[in-house]
């Protein structure tokens, strides 16, 4: 690498910049596309499996005609290329058994990656929607949390799982979701939420190399949101946070999405007199307290923006560190904005109210900074 | 059969026997941390199956796995430390007796949620089947009857199916799920007919009697091996002991139907077997016997004499690398 891309970010003032860096300006699900393909090309033990990943079980194709079995000289074909398009084209490039279409078994499949991964490969699983977890919460607790500590540090699990989360495109209640704490609750597991192109890129890459179980959260808000990734390998170290933009009189702390509202509420107030420096923290489990603190030792006034419901959340958790292990910077109370207690609602107003937003952010903001 | 294969189907079942025996004499003592599940009268299973398997092998395992571990290869030394929780235990004492794993020989591990160690057993035979090696290296995937009543086994066998993976699922019809008779928790009488549902062979043996087992294992795991797919096995079977060492089965089982069973011991069917075929004779069996009632002396000495683990283990192998 070049340099150090996780303090990195585009255009924010008093940050490096990466315009004299070789890239591509493209859509957050473009750069988790090519670093899929990146990882698969530097590893022959990396493999994909998941629900529709290829769809249509990967048919096969020469010169226009399609075959549903396989034949000589036919190359495979997909009909979906994944949720969000994800995986799109790669069973062409990798073949059937690098990219894997199955059933609707998330229990089965995650426990099959879990076995997989003891015995000396590295999957990657597509979950789909982030809700799906929880059909497959055993596997992921029992035995891809626990498997190392409990059987005295004999194996390890190199196992990365990616989903989608977030309310707001009129999913409903059940293909929402964004319970980052029910994840990050689990020892043994760590958990990585990119809110941009390039954290997708340097996040996924970590992931994947990594020897523990990471599950990437894919913010479908962010899925065509569009920003510069170099050419060149980026691998972020998990569980350190960066700043989007520097300020001083109070600190936004964001997460996926989020953090893309954090930024542009900091961008308005700006305009209003009122300077906020932004952490996007990038890595919930590793959580970087370092950044944190050293934030809000600085500004002394703290909104935390977490689209989880509130209560066990990650706000919740990082109010503590707060409120234990910097209570001496602390000029007014520490304030979140969270989902409510409620799930999340289908029609647009009511789901709209439920998400954090930024008039929501402005508001906390507004409530601490003459305090 | 080879004589060395005979005596290695012997000393396997009366290891795990003598070892269940000695564990739970041990516990009784107050000598073992938590719960513990003898296998006592399952012998014949893990024997028989494991008999065919090699370290390259993978099995997966059950909250009553001792029998697995040991027809594995594993060292009754380490398995009784761990049950003492010390530190020279098989997982340092982090395990116990629900979670005792050794990946140098195979063993994925036994495990404490009734079902889960199922799609790992799947998962090591998707390994093989990625890496071009489904001839050595199988997956067997060992569960009770309790265990038929968990979607997730339902689905590792329709994966190993659907895929032709090199997998064997032996289910220890034992006949009960803690207190719940299989009779009540099976619509099918026999376990090997759900076979049918996946297009596998499903075959049902008499667990009691380890030549039955090791024939139809040996079926099961050369298809395997020759890349034909997976194998429902059932073996019928009973513990003889309750479900955990406190359990009394009286509560539940009535002394005739244990009569029944203890009649079709599987040691006993053994020793009246290679003496009425003159394959093996008194004099070997009890050296062998004499040997491992040694070994298990040994074993409990081993673990008493071990020093417990270092507070700071506590914090130890959560992860491979977390923070700096």
């Amino acid at each position: 690498m070049t340099f150090d891309y996780s303090q990195t970010f585009r255009g924010s003032s008093g940050l490096p910049n990466l315009d004299n860096v070789p890239g591509t300006e493209m859509r957050y699900r473009d750069a988790f596309n090519l670093t899929l393909r990146q990882e698969l090309d530097r590893d022959p033990s990396v493999f994909v499996m998941g629900e529709d990943i290829a769809g249509g079980a990967g048919r096969f194709e020469k010169d226009g005609e399609v075959s549903y079995e396989e034949k000589k000289g036919f190359k495979p074909l997909d009909a979906w290329g994944g949720p969000f398009a994800a995986t799109k084209g790669l069973i062409q490039d990798f073949g059937t058994d690098r990219i894997k279409d199955t059933p609707i078994s998330e229990a089965g499949v995650l426990g099959a990656a879990i076995g997989a991964a003891l015995t000396g490969t590295r999957p990657i699983v597509d979950l789909m929607y982030f809700d799906f977890v929880t059909v497959a919460y055993d596997q992921l607790l029992s035995n891809a949390a626990k498997s190392r500590y409990m059987f005295g540090g004999q194996t390890k699990v190199p196992l990365t799982m990616f989903a989608r989360s977030g309310a707001g495109t009129g999913h409903a209640a059940q293909h929402s979701e964004s319970f980052y704490s029910m994840l990050v609750h689990i020892p043994g597991l760590k958990v990585v939420v990119p809110s941009d192109p390039l954290s997708v890129k340097g996040l996924l890459s970590a992931s994947i190399r990594d020897d523990d179980p990471v599950f990437l959260v894919n913010d479908k808000k962010l899925i065509n949101l569009n920003g510069f990734v170099p050419d060149e390998e980026v691998v972020f170290e998990l569980g350190k946070g960066r700043y989007l933009k520097r300020g001083t009189d109070v600190t936004l702390i964001g997460m996926a999405y989020t953090s893309e509202i954090c930024r542009k509420v900091a961008e308005k107030l700006e305009e209003s007199g009122v300077s906020c420096e932004v952490v996007d923290m990038l890595s919930l489990s590793p959580l970087d307290e370092d950044i944190i603190l050293e934030s809000v030792s600085k500004t002394n006034k703290v909104v935390i923006v977490d689209e989880d419901t509130p209560m066990c959340s990650m706000a919740s958790e990082i109010s503590s560190i707060i409120a234990d292990k910097g209570f001496d910077y602390l000029d007014a109370p520490i304030k979140k904005v969270n989902s409510p207690h409620t799930p999340v609602p289908y029609n647009r107003d009511l789901e709209f109210s439920f998400m954090p937003s930024e008039e929501r952010v402005i508001k906390a903001v507004k409530e601490i900074v003459e305090y | 059969m080879e004589k060395e294969k005979l005596r290695w189907l012997f000393e396997s079942m009366y290891r795990i026997r003598r070892f269940e025996e000695t564990m739970l004499e041990q516990t009784f003592k107050g000598k073992s941390m938590g719960v513990t599940h003898s296998s006592d009268g399952q012998e014949a299973g893990p024997a028989g199956v494991c008999a065919h398997l090699t370290d390259k092998d993978w099995i997966g395992s059950t909250h009553r796995g001792h029998g697995h571990c040991i027809a594995k290869g594993l060292d009754t030394k380490k398995m009784m430390a761990e049950i003492f929780g010390k530190s020279t235990g098989q997982c340092k004492g982090k395990g116990g007796s629900m979670h005792i794993a050794d990946f140098s020989k195979g063993m994925l591990g036994a495990n404490a949620i009734v079902g889960a160690s199922i799609p790992l057993a799947v998962g090591a035979a998707l390994s093989s089947k990625y890496n071009g090696t489904e001839n050595d290296s199988v997956g067997v995937a060992f569960f009770g009857d309790g265990a038929t009543g968990q979607g997730v086994l339902h689905e590792s066998m329709n994966l190993a199916s659907i895929w032709k993976l090199p997998v064997i699922f032996v289910c220890e019809n034992n006949h009960y799920a803690e207190a719940t008779p299989v009779e009540y928790a099976v619509s099918i009488e026999d376990i090997s007919d759900r076979a049918a549902a996946y297009s596998m062979p499903g075959v049902t043996a008499d667990g009691m009697d380890v030549f039955d087992v090791y024939e139809v294992a040996g079926e099961a795991i050369n298809r395997a091996r020759k890349g034909e797919g997976p194998t429902l096995i059932e073996l019928k079977t009973f513990r003889y002991h309750g479900h955990f060492h406190a359990d009394d089965p009286k509560k539940y089982r009535t002394p005739e139907e244990d009569e029944k069973w203890k009649d079709r011991d599987c040691l006993k069917i053994f020793e009246e077997k290679v003496i009425a075929n003159n394959s093996m004779d008194l004099d070997s069996i009890k050296k062998i016997k004499e040997s491992i009632d040694a070994e298990m002396l040994d074993a409990v000495e081993f673990a008493e004499k071990s020093p417990m683990p270092n507070i700071e283990e506590l914090y130890s192998d959560v992860y491979v690398k977390y923070k700096d």
